[in-house]
């Protein structure tokens, strides 16, 4: 049932990782994955795995279910792991006409897809563990800087939130009406191109006329409220640094502290 | 005939942490030729009840029989039987789309394959039965008409796929007072005259008091009370638990009762519990 994607990525919990304060998160991820790409020691790659799995107990999720996330972007994975594989230079083990497969591919090959791999994990984690209305906010008060130079950062982050706020109720009146139209005996997804672009005509329109209300009416119910976009507003759940926040801060730092010691040491 | 179901049970969402059961193990047949109510509290699982009469929405475990057919198949057969079944939706208005009402009248009809004569004559009783006068609002826009017509309309929209079983959604919702009971008199009168075979789902008790034949109860995904009204009103603990209230009448006549008038006191609409009432006093020598 089409309902069913409406929850998106977020995945309640109350883990030390959904704890988090967002912006914490989004910078840490940030930093991560800027590591992922500067650090190219082995043992590295083992201190930075043995991190993202840290994550993923910490954030109790189901295991099978942050593995799932890396399934829409297997095929990249796969290929550019053949890519490496047969470019890299180096000591011949396999040849496929004129193509060698070395063991510098293989080692090569698997760093990259770990890298990737790590990469879709830990952002995945972010999304998983982080609700959007949290996420925007963050990248709201994370993006204010900007607000020197014009940037709206603000009316960007509330487009945002608006938007992700209608998703599910979109998705919700769209399951409706495509039911009320079967009702009426429409065959939706049934026959050629031009005949399911037909038969999509009966959702579409009713499902715009009432996008194009609800705007309306969230439009007047902001305006009657006397919104006004950005300046001095404040909010009704402050966004606040706790423990768990210096905590996450703390071990992250010695995370990197380890890897750029390792970095130099071998 | 009629419509059965056997052991049916609905999870939405399910493996996720948002999973619900909202069909609870559920049994019960719809009469063929009576008007059946529902009644339950928000969340009882009622529209998702209904939509398994027509297979919008697959059991989970189960089975949907439509007047001996099982309608989860694939052949003709269960098709011809899902179509004997037409839903009007809770906010039916939503589902207008056409330039003008006729058009999205025929829009059911011309799905089923009928002729465009034969069409164009559905449209034009369909339009009669909930009063749209086809000649004025048939090429208007369905979407200049008012609240209530446009309910009407959509309501149009079904009754011209002729369904043998019709399942109505709180129809009333958000209608007038007069608007409501013209409504329901019009079903009331299609239930005679064609002897269709109509599904309220209602919160009103006062309303399946007045109507229905057969009284479903719903509580949190299960069926509790499945009876005739009389039957259905006497058992006042479990429609409170089920969140309900008993008709008013009812409620007054069991008031008379317990403050000691020697009524019969299973009247549950208006008239007959006046002629009961008139009775006892009678008995009593008061009048
Ligand atoms: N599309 C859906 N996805 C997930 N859960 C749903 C969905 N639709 C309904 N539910 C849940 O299933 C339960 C039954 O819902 P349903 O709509 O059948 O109730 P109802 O009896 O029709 O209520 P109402 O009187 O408010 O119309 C509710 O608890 C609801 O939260
Ligand atoms: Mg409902």
């Amino acid at each position: 049932m089409l309902t069913d994607i409406t929850l998106g990525q977020y995945f309640p919990g109350t883990s030390p990782l959904h704890n988090m304060d967002a912006r914490v998160k989004i910078v840490l991820l940030f930093i991560y994955i800027v590591a992922i790409f500067l650090f190219d020691n082995h043992v590295n790659y083992g201190i930075m795995t043995a991190g993202a799995l840290g994550a993923v107990i910490l954030s109790r999720l189901p295991v099978g279910m942050v593995l799932k996330s890396i399934k829409p972007l297997w095929w990249i994975i796969l290929f550019s792991f053949g890519i490496h594989l047969f470019s890299t230079p180096g000591e011949p083990i396999f040849k496929v006409w004129n193509f060698a497969m070395t063991r510098e591919g293989i080692i090569q090959g698997f760093i990259i897809s770990l890298r990737l791999v790590l990469m879709i994990m830990v952002s995945s984690l972010l999304m998983f563990t982080t609700s959007p209305l949290k996420l925007t906010d963050a990248l709201e008060s994370l993006m204010s800087p900007l607000k020197k130079i014009g940037f709206p950062a603000h009316e960007l982050a509330m487009m945002m939130t608006i938007a992700m706020r209608f998703i599910p109720t979109l998705l919700e009146e769209t399951d409706k009406i495509m039911k009320a139209q079967q009702s009426r005996g429409s065959d939706i997804g049934d026959g050629n191109f031009l005949q399911r672009a037909k038969g999509m005509i009966p959702i579409l329109v009713p499902l715009f006329i009432s996008a194009f209300r609800r705007a309306d009416e969230l439009a007047i119910a902001m305006e009657a409220r006397c919104y006004q976009g950005g300046v001095d507003r404040t909010r009704m759940k402050q966004q606040r640094l706790h423990d768990i926040d210096f905590w996450a801060g703390g071990i992250f730092a010695l995370f990197l502290v380890s890897l750029i010691a390792v970095q130099i040491i071998l | 005939m009629s419509i059965e179901l056997k052991n049916v049970s609905h999870v939405y969402m399910p493996k996720t942490p948002f999973e619900r059961l909202a069909l609870d193990d559920i049994t019960l047949t719809i009469p063929e030729g009576v008007i059946t109510a529902i009644a339950g509290h928000t969340g009882s699982g009622k529209s998702t009840l209904i939509q398994h009469f027509n297979g919008l929405l697959k059991p989970a475990a189960g089975s949907v029989l439509v007047d001996g057919v099982d309608i989860s198949r694939k052949s003709n057969e269960a098709k011809t039987a899902r179509r004997k079944v037409g839903i009007v939706f809770q906010y039916p208005e939503y589902q207008l789309f056409e330039e003008t009402v006729a058009k999205d009248i025929a829009f059911g009809p011309t799905n089923m394959g009928c002729s465009e004569e034969e069409t164009l004559e559905r449209v034009k009783k369909a339009m009669e039965f909930v009063d749209l006068d086809y000649d004025k609002y048939g090429k208007r826009s369905p979407f200049q008409l008012s609240g209530g017509q446009k309910r009407r309309a959509a309501i149009a929209g079904i009754l011209a796929l002729k369904p043998k079983y019709l399942v109505l959604d709180e129809p009333t919702a958000g209608l007038d007072p007069k608007g409501r009971e013209s409504l329901m008199d019009k079903f009331r009168k299609l239930h005679k005259a064609q002897g269709t075979t109509i599904v309220l789902i209602s919160h009103n008790m006062d309303n399946i008091a007045s109507y229905a034949d057969n009284v479903i109860i719903l509580n949190r995904g299960k069926v509790t009370l499945e009876a005739p009204p009389a039957e259905a009103f006497s058992k006042t603990e479990v429609i409170r638990q089920a969140g309900l209230e008993l008709p008013e009448v009812k409620s007054i006549m069991n008031e008379l009762a317990a403050n000691g008038l020697a009524i019969e006191n299973d009247a549950f609409t208006m008239d007959k519990a006046v002629q009961e009432i008139t009775e006892a006093l009678r008995r009593a020598g008061k009048c």
